[in-house]
């Protein structure tokens, strides 16, 4: 495992009444893909968002780069270079496909602002997007808009993504383009902390793996060692990868 | 990957976007209908003309108030505060110029009457800067609070109004150049209608090229339908939402000024009692959509018109069925917002 890019050190979130995450400890490599696994529930999503700020730490610590981001204003968060691609999306629907790239890059005030090479990149990870570019995102198929969410995401550079299950309610073909999509952007040395739920999905993708439950991180290891332990996976996730093909 | 200038992808055909064009279709429906009942087409022109710039001026104080709410979910009682004011600083100016607005001549006019609005947005806009602070700040995410603390400032502001400027209602004339009347064959129709409805028209024009055309107008529009994401593009919506709120306090004030010129007189409580047409606008539009908005408040503004003219009593209540029937139409206002 290369040098830590996030740590979370036993955080704790509290969400009204509701003791959400129960001290969670986390690291995420630089340049690796670590994936997030775990039932409904288990705190995967809270986690993400605790850690974008979009949730407040209650306890614990959380830093990026060496530097505390626990509790800071999301938006500080994010100019760190940390995206974030919620599980819903996050698209704004009444905005074009460009416009919605538009508002990923912050530096940008028009669409000739973007960086040319960088967009025919991602027209070449997704092409749809360049076909509905002028589009009002709202008009898109639900693939779409995932990749559209992914996209904005990578528009400029990040040094760490967060992605909440990309794969959810994707066709079986989509999801191949997800994955093929996710490979390429490993490639590029990005940092991707990958929530997910479709452990096939997860297996093809993730250097390492956590699993949550109840709050917490109950284990966490090499993705390969955890694809090839089938007792392990029925004892983490209650289904073995045979079964789940 | 090396920064250069993007070549924006040329559209390939595709189909093509519906516009939904019901609810703008609404607006020369109820014309229409109007137009036999009133019985002289010179009447019907004067009363259509009264609505639209009755509408216009609804507009220009309802459009902040909508994107308020869209953004942050705040339902602000307090904006007739910034009507009245509004109005009551535009008069302080007018007062001390009527030599301008007596002057048969229109520059002349303008001279008063531009300063005067200018006064009054910046006034009105310093007011909003220190409402959201203070007022609006600490009630963030609790509608109830904030029904009430915005109805108990604007309470405690219009009594201020009253100890500055009396309690007394005060006449706010129009300048000589832009009052009477345009004759169109037989239909009267008043200067100043006319010069609403152009304003009117400007400040949509305007609003719809900074929302379709700069960084900041997607910014509001992303931040109407999910601040969260705006936030966690790395915005801060809170910024935003208080240039929002200052820029619709002052356009509140425009539309203050404006009112009490179409009602020629002004009184402490002008903006409470526009406030409910307000919230039957925003509503009807769709809370948090501008373009719901224009065509909310220019359908209140021709259906006040023409039921007051064939049935004064209706005419009381003729807004509140006007929202009801739209409402059983279209539950979520003529064009909502797309909200996560």
């Amino acid at each position: 495992m290369s040098e830590p890019l996030l740590n979370l050190q036993g955080v704790h979130t509290k969400i009204g009444a509701y003791h959400i995450l129960h001290g969670v400890d986390l690291t995420v490599a630089k340049g690796e893909m670590t994936v997030l696994l775990g039932r409904n529930g288990a705190g995967k999503t809270t986690t993400l968002r605790t850690i974008m700020g979009l949730w407040p730490t209650a306890e614990g610590t959380i830093s990026f780069q060496g530097e505390s981001i626990a509790s800071r204003p999301t938006p500080e968060i994010s100019r760190r270079g940390i995206a974030y691609v919620p599980e819903n999306m996050g698209i704004f629907s009444d905005l074009t496909v460009c416009e919605n790239m538009l508002l990923a890059a912050c530096d940008a005030k028009r669409a000739e602002d973007l960086d040319a090479s960088r967009l025919e990149w991602i027209f070449g990870l997704f092409p749809a997007l360049r076909k509905f570019w002028q589009y009002p995102a709202g008009l898109l198929s639900g693939g779409q808009k995932q990749m559209l969410a992914v996209a904005r995401a990578i528009v400029e550079p990040r040094k760490l993504l967060l992605v909440d299950e990309p794969s959810k309610g994707l066709a079986p073909a989509i999801i191949q383009n997800m994955i093929t999509a996710f490979r390429e952007l490993k490639q590029t040395d990005t940092t991707i902390l990958l929530v997910e739920q479709n452990f096939n999905f997860a297996r093809q993708l993730g250097d390492q793996v956590a699993v949550m439950d109840g709050g917490r991180i109950v284990h966490s290891g090499a993705m390969a060692a955890l694809a090839e332990d089938e007792a392990l996976q029925q004892h983490l996730l209650g289904l073995s990868l045979a079964a789940h093909r | 990957m090396t920064s250069s200038t993007a070549t924006v992808p040329a559209p390939e055909a595709l189909p093509k976007v519906k516009t939904d064009l019901l609810p703008l279709l609404l607006l020369p429906v109820i014309a229409l209908v109007a137009l036999p009942l009133t019985g002289s087409f010179s009447t019907w022109v004067t009363l259509t003309f009264a609505g639209l710039a009755m509408g216009m001026i609804i507009f220009i104080i309802a459009s902040g108030l909508t994107l308020v709410f869209g953004l942050m979910d705040v339902l602000n009682f307090g904006h007739g505060l910034f009507i009245t004011l509004g109005a009551y600083v535009a008069v302080s100016v007018i007062s001390r110029m009527t030599g301008y607005i007596e002057s048969p001549s229109l520059l002349r006019n303008l001279m008063a009457v531009v300063p005067a609005m200018l006064i009054a947005m910046v006034v009105v806009g310093a007011l909003g800067f220190v409402f959201e602070r203070v007022i609006i700040r600490p009630v963030y995410g609790q509608p109830l609070k904030q029904i009430m603390i915005t109805m108990g400032g604007m309470i405690v502001g219009v009594e201020l109004v009253k100890v500055i400027w009396g309690a007394q209602a005060i006449p706010l004339p129009l300048p000589a150049a832009i009052s009477g009347s345009l004759l169109f064959g037989d239909a009267a129709v008043e200067k100043y209608r006319l010069i609403a409805t152009v304003v009117g028209l400007l400040v949509f024009a305007a609003m719809l090229w900074v929302l379709s055309r700069t960084k900041v107008g997607l910014l509001i529009r992303a931040g109407v339908q999910d601040r969260e994401m705006v936030e966690s593009l790395g915005y801060r919506i809170g910024l935003l939402f208080f240039g929002v709120f200052i820029a619709g306090a002052a356009l509140a004030g425009l539309g203050g000024v404006m009112w009490g010129m179409y009602q020629q007189t002004i009184t402490p409580e002008m903006g409470g009692a526009i406030n409910v047409l307000l919230f039957i606008v925003i509503i009807i539009g769709g809370l948090g959509s501008v373009g719901g908005c224009f065509i909310g408040a220019l359908l209140v503004g021709l259906v006040a018109n023409y039921t007051g003219f064939l049935a004064p009593k209706v005419a009381l209540f003729s807004n509140i069925l006007l929202m009801v029937l739209i409402l059983l139409w279209r539950p979520q206002g003529l064009y909502p917002v797309v909200k996560r």
